[in-house]
């Protein structure tokens, strides 16, 4: 009886997680393509041509609406990152304008950037942003690590052994090319929004923002959609993350000392314990165990 | 175990002090001489780890309040701070919000180790409820902490939370009134919140040592179930255990410091990496996931007051085990069918824990009932059934028999115990 009940319950369990598994199979949009990226797994680096490339990217297209306002103009020479020349970034932060103050009036001001300024945002809140953009487009500071997308059973528990974390990433670079002028049969899109295939629900506010040629590079890569998308998602991949080269070195250190340290540990254990274990014939059964009822 | 020896200071200033303050020789006989079962495999060393992990958590925790600001404005920007213009500061705050899921990683094997080895019955009854006590206080910080970042996940889940108290009939919508500070969570919840995480763990902290001081009343458990009779069953506490439960404490670090160096946000949500917005809600609205088996049983019930109820009930019937198990034998090695329903209830467990993480429709909310019901019936009939119908394997006569037998007891020579169907 009890035997029967054992397997009952044992095959209740599994089909009842069988039952689920339909209702996860429906979801709209398709997953991203997965990209090469030279930051990933446990010795990834940035490639310093790249983020300077994505951030031209970011600058010719994305900044007229998207800030980046935890982000330092400093932050832009600092190494782990673009690593532009201290020189090149003041001159950067020049071109911008910042609000400072209040001065010896009591008044704000404006000035031009120096490096340790923040990035301005490009709308005052909210509110004016939708009245200019009829939606409020997100800040990019974090945002390579604000999205992602539904891995499933089983990628969701192996991503945690292969240190697959670049979901955002890809995700940012399919949306870039995921733009369809027409949007395909029975999809209906509302006035002044785009069809995107990568956008959960498809119907972004974004328009597409960009095509091939757009940004010129001046180190000969090519000057195409698809490298753009690879640039830009690169670029805000470092600015979400911009301590990612030393924490994944530093990794690298703390695994190897705590493998050796485990390994002495284990030998030490060993050699304490092995008197204990050399000599069971010290030890001489006593009387049943009387369990008390 | 009479007669280990007892602690003689050496030095004059170790004398002098000894007749006045006696910390020595409370740690001498805590944790030098203490007498442990020479037979503890690995699954006994969470306990250590789950004192070091409470130790990281409190040291990396107050070099975060050195810079994060509690305030509904300027939470999640301050955490953006420690991670980009801090020292180190990504290396503390992974640390930290790691090193929270390790807690409950650590704990969850810890409470399964103590389930499947009955280390709850008699007499440890106080002890696994002061355990039970530890676990609800950990749930409790952890919550308050992942509000504080004040991301979207923050924001929802404890709005998600705190709504379940406004399923308490008449009283209910005051009650959350007065947790959140105002009608509405905004900087009044996330100040009090930031207060009450700072004080739990060292809540936690004085619990844990009562939980210490009940194990050290009791002596601990081991793989057998039978308790020490000579001292040829026991192993003095220092070197055995301690260089045991060191050298797992160094392998326990390994996956800590996988998670906290190569996939840091892994174990979090991307949605809690934008700022807290009350207009917006976010689709799924998911707990962390030491919390998902749970979420998964409160959205089993269709109504309200009774999903909170079976939330509620789902934790506190834990502290109900001791009587719940009607089972003599402690051990799951010598309980043939308690050791095939402990695994079905892990699986039970985990399932409910992926079915938590998924939408509440269709599949998923049929699967949940089901595992929901099953968990219940784990406790209420199950274990309660099996302590009559159960025939045990026969007991060893003694820890050392046990390794002598290399694990294999004594077979048709040992008398199997007598179990009171009375």
């Amino acid at each position: 009886m009890v035997r029967q009940f054992l397997a009952l319950a044992l095959a209740g369990s599994v089909a009842a997680l069988a039952a689920a598994a339909p209702a996860a199979a429906a979801e709209g949009t398709p997953p991203p393509p997965r990209e090469k990226w030279s930051f990933s797994g446990p010795f990834g680096k940035f490639d310093r041509g790249q983020l300077q490339r994505g951030f031209k990217v970011y600058r010719e297209v994305c900044q007229v609406c998207h800030g980046m306002t935890l982000l330092s103009f400093r932050n832009l020479s600092e190494p782990g990152g673009p690593e532009f020349s201290v020189a090149q970034v003041r001159t950067l932060a020049a071109e911008y304008k910042v609000q400072d103050g209040p001065n010896d009036a009591g008044e704000m001001f404006e000035r031009n950037g120096r490096a340790g300024d923040r990035f301005p945002a490009p709308y005052k809140n909210d509110n004016e942003a939708r009245s200019r953009y009829n939606a409020v487009p997100p800040d990019f500071s974090v945002i390579a690590k604000a999205r992602t997308y539904e891995r499933g059973f089983p990628w969701f528990v192996l991503d945690m052994f292969t240190q697959y974390q670049e979901h955002g990433v890809d995700y940012i670079s399919a949306l870039m090319q995921g733009y369809e002028d027409k949007p395909p049969q029975g999809v209906n899109i509302p006035q002044g929004l785009a069809y995107n295939k990568y956008f959960p629900g498809h119907a972004i506010a974004m328009p597409k923002p960009m095509e091939d040629g757009r940004v010129t590079y001046e180190d000969g890569s090519p000057q195409t959609l698809a490298q753009y998308s690879k640039d830009v998602s690169a670029f805000l991949a470092w600015a979400a993350e911009p301590h990612l080269e030393a924490r994944k070195r530093m990794g690298f250190q703390v695994m190897i000392f705590l493998l050796i340290f485990a390994g002495l540990m284990y030998f030490t254990k060993k050699k304490v314990w092995k008197q204990v274990e050399l000599h069971p014939e010290d030890l001489t059964p006593r009387p049943p165990t009387e369990y008390k009822t | 175990m009479s007669g280990h020896p007892t602690y003689q200071p050496q030095s004059s200033f170790m004398k002098w002090m000894e007749r006045r303050l006696p910390i020595a020789g409370l740690i001498h006989s805590s944790f030098v001489v203490y007498p442990t079962p020479r037979n503890l495999n690995y699954w006994w060393t969470f306990g250590g780890i789950l004192s070091f992990l409470l130790g990281v958590q409190i040291i990396t925790g107050i070099i975060l309040v050195m810079h994060y600001t509690p305030h509904a404005d300027m939470a999640f920007n301050s955490v953006e701070h420690i991670m980009r213009d801090v020292n180190y500061g990504w290396l503390i705050r992974y640390l930290h919000s790691n090193g929270a899921s390790m807690f409950f990683v650590a704990v969850y094997i810890h409470m399964f180790r103590g389930m499947y080895y009955g280390s709850y019955k008699e007499p440890r009854e106080v002890l696994w409820i002061l355990g039970v006590i530890l676990y609800l206080l950990m749930m409790a910080t952890g919550f308050l902490g992942y509000t504080l970042p004040w991301g979207q996940m923050s924001f929802w889940g404890a709005t998600v939370i705190t709504n379940f108290f406004s399923a308490i009939p008449i009283v209910g919508e005051s009650v959350v009134t007065w947790l959140w500070g105002g009608y509405a969570i905004g900087n009044p919840t996330l100040q009090r919140f930031f207060s009450l995480h700072y004080l739990l763990p060292f809540v936690i902290a004085g619990v844990v040592v009562l939980h210490i001081w009940a194990l050290h009343m009791v002596g601990q458990n081991n793989p057998t179930g039978i308790e020490p009779k000579t001292d040829k069953d026991v192993v003095a506490f220092t070197p055995y255990a301690t260089i045991k439960d060191s050298f797992m404490m160094v392998c326990f670090c390994i996956v800590f410091a996988w998670f906290v160096f190569y996939v840091p946000n892994y174990l979090g949500h991307a949605d809690n990496y934008i700022p807290a917005n009350p207009s917006v809600t976010p689709t799924h609205i998911v707990p962390e996931w030491y919390y998902l088996p749970f979420y998964a049983i409160l959205r089993a019930i269709p109504d309200k007051l009774m999903g909170v109820i079976a939330l509620v009930g789902s934790i506190v019937i834990l502290a109900f085990l001791p009587w719940l198990d009607t089972s003599k034998v402690r051990s799951a090695t010598y309980r043939p069918l308690y050791r095939q329903f402990f695994w079905i209830f892990v699986i039970v467990c985990i399932g409910l824990g992926w079915l938590g993480a998924k939408p509440a429709e269709g599949g998923y909310v049929i699967a949940a009932r089901i595992l929901t019901f099953y968990y219940f019936a784990h406790f209420i009939v199950i274990l309660p059934l099996l302590g009559w119908i159960e025939k045990p394997k026969p007991l060893p006569n003694s820890i050392a028999e046990a390794i002598l037998q290399k694990g294999v007891p004594i077979g048709a020579s040992g008398p199997a115990p007598t179990v009171n169907k009375a």
